[in-house]
């Protein structure tokens, strides 16, 4: 019985990573079917960015990669691998210049693209698209040129559950469509994975629904090894209160840094300089030390009603507030937020993953045919992600992976028996109690779970009895899948959602309990300090459905 | 805090293309501030896992996903505020039912069956 569906390359993921993968592939000439679980370009972190895209054009001042490069791995705490960092930085050039010709309407002054200061970088070197505009921006540009790219068939709310890897090869996979029930094979020569991070698995995030952790999930079932997965970045002055819709919660940064927002405890007392941090007026204090000094705070009593710091525009004046916010200042005013008479409260939230699946500088995976890219893609940013990289990451990883999953379609082997495969891979069928889960609620614990005790500051006892926690949650949960029926099926999509992000969970805190030091986003209460012995990657590999996790050398540009 | 102790009524419209559309009461605790969406998924979490509400970005206006009817106008479940007094949400008129409040917004050209036989 053959497949559903057949083409050269699936791509697993339609953000900026995975629509930039089918554009390159096709490019190529491939046929490529790019498939997400929500809507294309719409559903991942993609659309969610609001500012900074850093890339070394020299336009606002000069600037060279390898200054970029030299940034990068300072922020990343001696934990990049250097040849990813440097591909990231040296390509984030060429492809900002593509998505400019593409008019995606990068922020200019007269005679040049502007470019604004971040966190952590020596010169300007950020583009971003007014006002607040860059991932809709990015998002609708992809879009676009995906729709005029010929050979690629997109398809919206369709999940990828399975890999099928056959003789070591990538082979395609099994997929879901929530909406009808209906669940298909789909045969493709190459496989990319560009369904995103895992910040969703934290109580407090930035994320979209989707970033569960389902990329992870795929490639460590298909065999492929995942790094640095202890390294999740938590981003410092995330919105906490009072309730603010329709706005993006890590809005504040662009404007903290433009007009120098105060950063307060709940004493209104100024304290990052209290940590060791250079901060005031400036707001160059790295991500990983800003949180660490919030929750500090709030540990020692000083944080704010909702627990976390406030953040005050008050000493700026009103008009100065409307030039730099524009139509923003309006949409706080709905929100009942006026800078010019109260703070905001902020407090860390998880943002991005530094950690992920393991590729050469092709992309790809130890699985023949299997590609990654964007977030999902581990190693470029190592222990700490300097601002402004996670945008040029998905355009230049994705990129990448598309164009050499095309160049290397020959030696696959298709399957031998599409049904039989799938349900060999898709494993037990539905126990029929389809009510014997609540995974709405069981994500809620391992949300709590994690922001508790693999969040900001973490230590042996709380990873051991998370890992317990998790192991039997993954018990509890793989004898209650729910019974396949036609029609609308959340409860078995929300099923596959929900073991992917255990699996992911118990990874990240294996992981974590194996990295005995503090470096960068992994900070331990019971190892202060970091252990130049550790300069190392952790790897993770699935055996006997569990995370095994090993020490692994370090790759560094000349080695 | 912004935690207040009263509750808020939202009123659901359940069914699919197959089962007729019946309206169902929620209580649900109010923050002040909150979203009709910020209450659907207090629901799912809470009271029934079977509400049926389609979302993506949850928070930040920018994946379009959550578009209901309130009052007969169209408007985003996620920026729509929880009105103290309560609210009853539609599914959308002008797009084929899927379940509750989840209809099939999904673009002609995205569709899976364009590529099955």
């Amino acid at each position: 019985m053959p497949t559903d569906i057949q083409r050269d390359i699936l791509v697993v993921g339609a953000g900026a990573a995975g629509m930039y993968a089918a554009i390159a592939a096709a490019r190529q000439g491939a046929s490529v079917l790019l498939v997400d679980k929500s809507l294309i370009g719409r559903g991942g972190a993609t659309v969610m960015a609001q500012m900074t895209v850093a890339a070394a054009i020299g336009e606002q001042a000069p600037d060279h990669w390898s200054k970029h490069l030299e940034d990068t791995l300072a922020a990343g705490r001696g934990l990049c691998d250097e040849t990813l960092s440097a591909i990231l930085c040296r390509e984030a050039v060429d492809r900002i210049r593509e998505l400019d010709a593409w008019q995606v309407g990068w922020a200019r002054d007269k005679d040049h693209i502007r470019q604004v200061m971040a966190p952590g970088h020596s010169v300007p070197r950020c583009v971003y698209v007014d006002f607040l505009n860059t991932g809709p921006a990015v998002a609708a540009t992809l879009r676009k040129q995906v729709a005029h790219s010929a050979g690629i068939d997109r398809v919206s709310g369709v999940s990828i559950t399975d890999l099928v890897v056959n003789d070591g090869r990538v082979a395609g996979a099994c997929a879901l469509e929530t909406d009808t029930g209906r669940q298909i094979t789909i045969a493709a020569k190459a496989v990319v994975l560009a369904a995103g991070g895992l910040t969703r698995l934290f109580e407090r995030n930035s994320a979209s629904a989707n970033m569960g952790g389902d990329a992870y999930a795929l490639a460590l079932k298909a065999g492929a090894e995942l790094i640095d997965m202890e390294f999740v970045q938590f981003f410092p002055i995330g919105h906490l209160a009072p309730r603010l819709v329709g706005m993006d919660p890590i809005m504040w940064d662009p404007f903290r840094y433009k007009l120098g927002g105060r950063l307060l405890n709940g004493d209104r007392e100024e304290f990052i300089e209290n940590y060791g941090l250079s901060d005031s007026g400036s707001y160059t204090a790295p991500r990983d030390a800003a949180s660490f000094a919030i929750l500090r705070e709030v540990q020692a009593g000083r944080g704010t009603p909702s627990g976390g710091a406030y953040l005050s525009f008050e000493h700026i004046p009103e008009e100065d507030l409307r030039t730099a916010f524009g139509p923003v200042i309006d949409r706080l005013q709905k929100n009942g937020i006026d800078l010019s008479r109260a703070p905001v409260e902020v407090s860390p939230i998880a943002h991005y993953h530094m950690g992920g699946i393991r590729v050469d500088e092709q992309m790809q995976t130890r699985v023949k045919g299997l590609y990654a890219a964007g977030e999902a893609v581990g190693g470029a940013s190592g222990a700490n992600r300097l601002s402004g990289n996670a945008i040029p990451e998905a355009f230049v990883f994705g990129e990448r992976a598309g164009r050499f999953a095309a160049k290397d379609l020959d030696g696959s082997t298709g399957w031998p028996d599409a049904k039989a495969t799938a349900d060999l891979i898709s494993g037990p069928q539905g126990c029929g109690k389809n009510d014997a889960i609540h995974p709405v609620r069981c994500l809620a614990e391992l949300q709590k779970l994690l922001w508790d005790r693999v969040g900001l500051l973490r230590d042996a006892a709380g990873l051991n009895q998370t890992l317990d926690r998790i192991r039997s949650m993954r018990n509890e949960i793989a004898d209650c899948k729910p019974a396949h029926r036609e029609g609308f099926t959340p409860g078995l999509q929300e099923w596959h959602d929900l073991s992917a992000s255990l699996l992911v969970a118990e990874t990240v805190t294996a992981s974590a309990l194996e990295r005995t030091e503090s470096r960068g986003a992994h900070q331990r209460a019971d190892f202060e300090h970091s252990d130049p012995k550790q300069a190392r990657h952790l790897a993770a590999t699935l055996a006997d459905g569990r995370p095994r996790i090993t020490a692994d050398t370090l790759r560094t540009i000349g080695n | 805090m912004n935690t207040t102790q009263y509750t808020a009524r939202i009123t659901v419209q359940r069914g699919t293309a197959a089962v007729p559309a019946t309206l169902q009461d929620f209580e649900v605790p109010y923050r002040n501030g909150m979203s009709v969406l910020d209450a659907l998924i207090w629901v799912r979490s809470n009271v029934d896992p079977s509400l049926a509400i389609r979302y993506s970005c949850t928070n930040a206006n920018s994946c379009k996903e959550c578009l209901v009817r309130i009052d007969g106008k169209t408007v985003y479940a996620c920026t729509y505020r929880l009105p103290k007094d309560g609210v009853t949400v539609y599914p959308l008129g002008n797009k084929p039912l899927v379940a509750d409040l989840v209809t099939d917004i999904i673009p002609p050209k995205e569709k899976l069956s364009n590529l099955l036989p």
